[in-house]
């Protein structure tokens, strides 16, 4: 068996990573539903919602 | 929730026979509206579904709640629980989150006609799983805080000092590139298919490193510890990179069309 430790981090998965993927990825399905994701605009939900959360916590996070 | 109007989401389609035990709940646990996750089929394949009120998952709510940090945390959690449960039975082929339908016979419609793609990527899914594989340029080296220079004084060191470290900070941010590449490029090889994401914002990953790659990966399973000790080895020879390695995932990054490489055998 193969070490993975220590690039195998946390247990509980980010919310970014899943983000990425449920967001991002996954079968995208128009017309036939009341309503796909792909119909609103991903940019403002998954980084308006984050970003004002992240900040938040943040406070004001460090510019580069 | 009572009788107030229904719809229905969906999580994933499965191959028929891998969907859910008799009483599915009890094994899948509770879906995003906090009801029974159950089955839908047609043509061969199955849909995972679960039935969830119009005032929280119709059209104009999840516009609405999609915009809630929170409400989205607890649904895609809740999302990736049902889809993860059902990848332990065989392949599955996840929706993105938020397709909603009106009830279960446009479900049904739509197993109907892509009855043909769904079993394709059922079968091109089978005994293989998502690996994500994230890189950050390693942070650069540090310059000594400059020993005091008589002669032209600390304006002048400031200021040698100031542009040495940002000398050092974008080549360490070039080198970091190029140790991404070599990574993706090697990474490719042990891997299916690859579909690269936009690097995630430093703030939004937790990390103060800017991130070079992130990627996702598509294996099959019989070589995932070769893949997992591929990318310890790579983090040993590109000393320019932290890599950070996350999987298995359900195979989100890989049914959608939009992989980056050509399927490879």
């Amino acid at each position: 068996m193969t070490e993975l430790s220590p690039v195998v981090a946390d247990q509980r998965i980010a919310l970014v990573d899943l983000l990425d993927r449920v967001l991002a990825g996954g079968v995208v399905i128009v017309g036939d539903v009341t309503l796909s994701i792909a119909d609103v605009d991903l940019v403002t939900v998954s980084l308006r919602a984050l970003v004002t959360a992240v900040s938040a916590l943040a406070g004001d996070a460090d510019e580069r | 929730m009572t009788d107030e109007a229904r719809c229905v989401w969906l999580y994933a389609v499965v191959a028929d026979g891998a969907g859910l035990p008799a009483d599915g709940a009890t094994e899948i646990g509770v879906g995003v509206g906090g009801g029974r996750v159950r089955a839908v089929h047609a043509a061969g394949v199955t849909a995972i579904i679960e039935d969830v009120g119009e005032d929280e998952f119709g059209e104009a709510a999840l516009r609405r709640n999609l915009e809630d940090l929170d409400w989205l945390e607890r649904t895609a959690r809740a999302h990736h629980a049902v889809i993860e449960a059902m990848a332990e039975n065989g392949p599955v082929v996840p929706m993105r989150l938020a397709t909603v339908y009106s009830g279960d016979d446009p479900v049904a419609d739509m197993l109907r006609q892509r009855a043909g793609d769904l079993r394709e990527a059922l079968s091109r899914l089978r005994g293989r799983s998502e690996w994500g594989v994230k890189a950050y340029a390693a942070a650069p080296v540090k310059t000594r805080p400059d020993e005091h220079d008589p002669a032209t004084g600390p304006g002048a060191a400031y200021l040698r000092r100031r542009r040495t470290e940002l000398t050092s900070r974008t080549n360490a941010r070039q080198d970091a590139v190029a140790g991404a590449q070599a990574v993706h490029a090697e990474l490719s090889l042990l891997s299916v298919s690859a579909r690269l994401y936009p690097p995630q914002a430093p703030d939004l990953a937790g990390q103060a490193a800017p991130m070079v790659l992130n990627a996702a990966y598509l294996v099959a399973e019989e070589r995932a510890n070769e893949f997992a000790a591929a990318v310890n080895d790579l983090t040993g020879r590109h000393r320019s990179v932290r890599l950070g390695l996350t999987g298995p995932w359900p195979p989100y990054s890989f049914v959608g069309g939009s992989e980056t490489s050509a399927e490879r055998r």
